[in-house]
């Protein structure tokens, strides 16, 4: 039997579900009011919610100044190639480790996602000469190298839930039938695993996108992507609020458009068998 | 595989275009507006010389670590980098910035402020070339002086700047009479904090290199600064630094800010500061006699990594960049106003400059009283005014700047953490073997 909720813990739970959203999402809403101020109104005290006069003046400097669509253009191709290469290591792995373990497949989980646990900074000069030796320093490949090293463990833990809930007894009929590995996962697994798949491709976009340590480190012109772009944006000695509002506003929107656009799938994906 | 021969395509071709190219230089700076100036003329270098320039511009923390690590693994990535007075002594005696003996005829390097040149120099040679440069000074508000009956003498005591905060304070009208930096880091509170400590006759070490937190000199200078804050600061000064304090400035919150000369032709804008023409300047304030006025140098400045493979090319735009002619370059494109200052003894015999910028003269009297090579009245084994210039200093600074912004919010006592603040330094110079 359904547990009844009452009207008013329906209104209760809705406006604490209100609240929180509205409090995560006001410093993005803030930014990208602050982009459309003057320098002066942007540091105003009181601070001005929306009546001022509303100006498109940071949008023209941050343009002329640096090169937009040269960040973003890189910042496509790193996350899109880190995901696609990320993608292809990760589903075969995550179905080897799903659906026929040994009784290793839980430390190397488990070693995989340690690998996460060391602050980035702590490999940064190795990696950095590596790179150096091998020219991969400001080159698209390098950064693509690093973003799929650094995601693939989420990826694979994420594709290893997913598939743990596909019954086995589907992929047994289908080999049954005479399907050879190579048909079972890409006609039987991938469609029934697509919602997983496609939620773990989104969320390894943005954690590409929003990756801000070694898109930073690793580049300095040429493959510099719109973590840079925003960076450049920020001074020590001078109050440029509104040109780093307009920056930001400029990088985050193309990732919160797709996160919008996607939001149903992004949802499902990361609910998926969490009810059992 | 269609995929990956496009990348793989495309990625020659960057690398063809790139050496095809004629000359070019990268160069990492700082989002700071004289920074920000210098890259919209330099079009014009380029111009002159055929050498074709690539900007990197990164938040001054970013930056540093960026810089750093490209420098100490010689990555050669970047042929000039915007490197600070901190950095220019140790990197130098490193070997790792390129010797700038190629500046040619015209440069006059006589004509570099004697404190600048001195912060730039490692054994007779320049290693870097000074951009901007300032000192730190009092910024007050006129208007609020006048108001309370106060007189500011043009070298103040700690003493008189007490007394006048607290008169100035009226928390009702949200004016507090003094704005400091409150925010942790070496180059933030700690910068104020060095420099405040150099005016008390504290020091970070003795010539042995012990810590001196346990010393009278610095409990003064703590408690003065925690409880002239406490009372007359504005509230949650423990998060802010140069910007917070700046736009509190700007819109009348404070009567007096001590910080980098450079903040006066801000204050002084009217486009952006509510109070631009009632704010006067007086030196750094000093305690008892000792006439120390904290000491502060700062200089950004541009120097060419050794690993650089552009030397000769990247001399030449240093030679431009920090030149009198590209000084002439903005005063008649932007006004004498937003030159760079505190570099050339020229700028401040120039009576369009004088005139141009009210706070020349106090900026310069800062700069000159600025003595770099020993900070405090006690002997001291390091160099560097508000910062020591050991490469230990970032981390001991920022570590024990933490500690003084929680004495400032209130977390630990005074006593508490200058007794932290000793400990920790104490244990992070004996890793680093300064007592072997």
């Amino acid at each position: 039997m359904a547990r009844t909720i009452s009207t008013r813990r329906k209104v209760i739970v809705s406006a604490i579900a209100w609240l929180i959203g509205l409090t995560l999402f006001f410093p993005i809403l803030w930014t990208f009011l602050t982009s459309f101020k003057t320098e002066g109104t942007a540091i105003a005290m009181p601070p001005r919610f929306l009546f001022f006069d509303w100006t498109l003046e940071n949008y023209q400097t941050v343009q002329t100044r640096s090169n937009y669509f040269r960040h973003f253009s890189n910042s496509v191709i790193t996350a899109v190639g880190s995901t696609i290469i990320g993608l292809i290591i990760a589903i075969p792995a995550a179905w080897a480790m799903a659906f026929s373990p040994t009784k290793r497949t839980k430390d190397v989980l488990l070693w995989m996602l340690s690998t996460k646990m060391l602050p980035a900074v702590g490999v940064l000069v190795p990696i950095y000469l590596i790179f150096r030796d091998l020219r991969l320093l400001d080159t698209h490949i390098g950064l693509i190298i690093v973003l799929t090293m650094i995601n693939l463990p989420i990826i694979v833990w994420m594709l290893y839930t997913y598939f743990k809930e596909i019954p086995v007894d589907i992929l047994e009929a289908s080999r049954m039938d005479g399907a050879s590995l190579r048909q079972e996962i890409i006609y039987v697994l991938t469609p029934m695993a697509i919602p997983g798949i496609a939620s773990t491709m989104l969320l390894n976009i943005i954690l590409a996108w929003n990756e801000a340590f070694w898109t930073l480190n690793l580049t300095t012109t040429r493959a510099a992507p719109l973590t840079a772009f925003i960076a450049s944006y920020s001074s020590p000695e001078g109050l440029f609020w509104a040109k780093l509002s307009a920056a930001s506003t400029l990088a985050i929107a193309p990732i919160l458009i797709m996160g919008w656009f996607s939001q149903k799938q992004l949802v499902r994906g990361l609910t998926f068998g969490a009810v059992k | 595989m269609k995929l990956s021969s496009l990348v793989l395509g495309s990625c020659s071709l960057v690398v063809l275009a790139a050496t095809a190219q004629a000359q070019s230089l990268t160069i990492a700076t700082v989002n700071n507006g004289d920074m920000i100036r210098m890259q919209a003329l330099s079009p014009q270098f380029t111009e002159e010389t055929g050498i074709a320039l690539d900007w990197v511009i990164l938040e001054e923390n970013i930056l540093r670590q960026r810089v750093t690590t490209d420098i100490a693994t010689q990555g050669g990535q970047y042929d000039i980098m915007t490197i600070g007075a901190y950095e220019t002594p140790i990197w130098a005696a490193q070997g790792w910035l390129a010797p700038l003996d190629g500046l040619g005829g015209d440069y006059d390097i006589d004509d570099l402020l004697p404190a600048v040149r001195q912060a730039l120099t490692v054994d007779g040679q320049l290693y870097a070339a000074p951009f901007y440069a300032e000192s730190a000074m009092i910024m007050y508000r006129t208007d609020l002086f006048e108001q309370a009956g106060l007189d500011m003498p043009e070298a103040p005591t700690w003493d008189f700047i007490a007394d006048a905060a607290r008169q100035i304070t009226d928390r009702d009208a949200e004016i507090y009479g003094i704005c400091l930096r409150g925010r942790a880091g070496w180059g933030e509170n700690m910068a104020f904090l060095t420099a405040l400590a150099n005016s008390y006759g504290a020091r970070w070490f003795d010539m042995d290199w012990e810590p001196q937190f346990d010393s009278p000199e610095w409990n003064e200078a703590l408690n003065l600064y925690v409880d002239l804050m406490t009372e007359a600061g504005p509230p949650g000064a423990s998060s802010n630094g140069f910007n917070e304090n700046l736009a509190l400035f700007q819109q009348g919150r404070c009567g007096m800010w001590m910080d980098a000369t450079v903040a006066a032709s801000f204050v002084t804008n009217p486009d952006e500061s509510e109070v631009a023409d009632s704010v006067g300047y007086a030196l750094f304030p000093t305690h008892n006699n000792f006439g120390n006025h904290g000491n502060w140098l700062w200089v950004w400045s541009l120097g060419i990594p050794a690993s650089s493979q552009n030397a000769d090319a990247a001399q030449q735009f240093l030679a431009w960049a920090t030149s009198k002619d590209y000084l002439e370059l903005v005063a008649s494109q932007e006004g004498w106003a937003n030159v760079p200052p505190g570099t050339r003894t020229s700028l401040y015999e120039n009576p369009a400059y004088i005139e141009a910028a009210p706070f020349a003269g106090m900026t310069l009297d800062a700069m000159n009283s600025a003595n770099t090579s020993n900070s405090s009245v006690q002997d001291v084994p390091y160099s560097g005014g508000q910062f020591v210039a050991i490469p230990e200093f970032q981390g001991i600074g920022t570590a024990v700047g933490q500690i003084f912004s929680a004495a400032l919010a209130g977390q630990t006592s005074v006593d508490q953490a200058l007794q932290q603040a000793q400990q920790i330094t104490r244990m992070e110079m004996d890793r680093s073997g300064y007592y072997r």
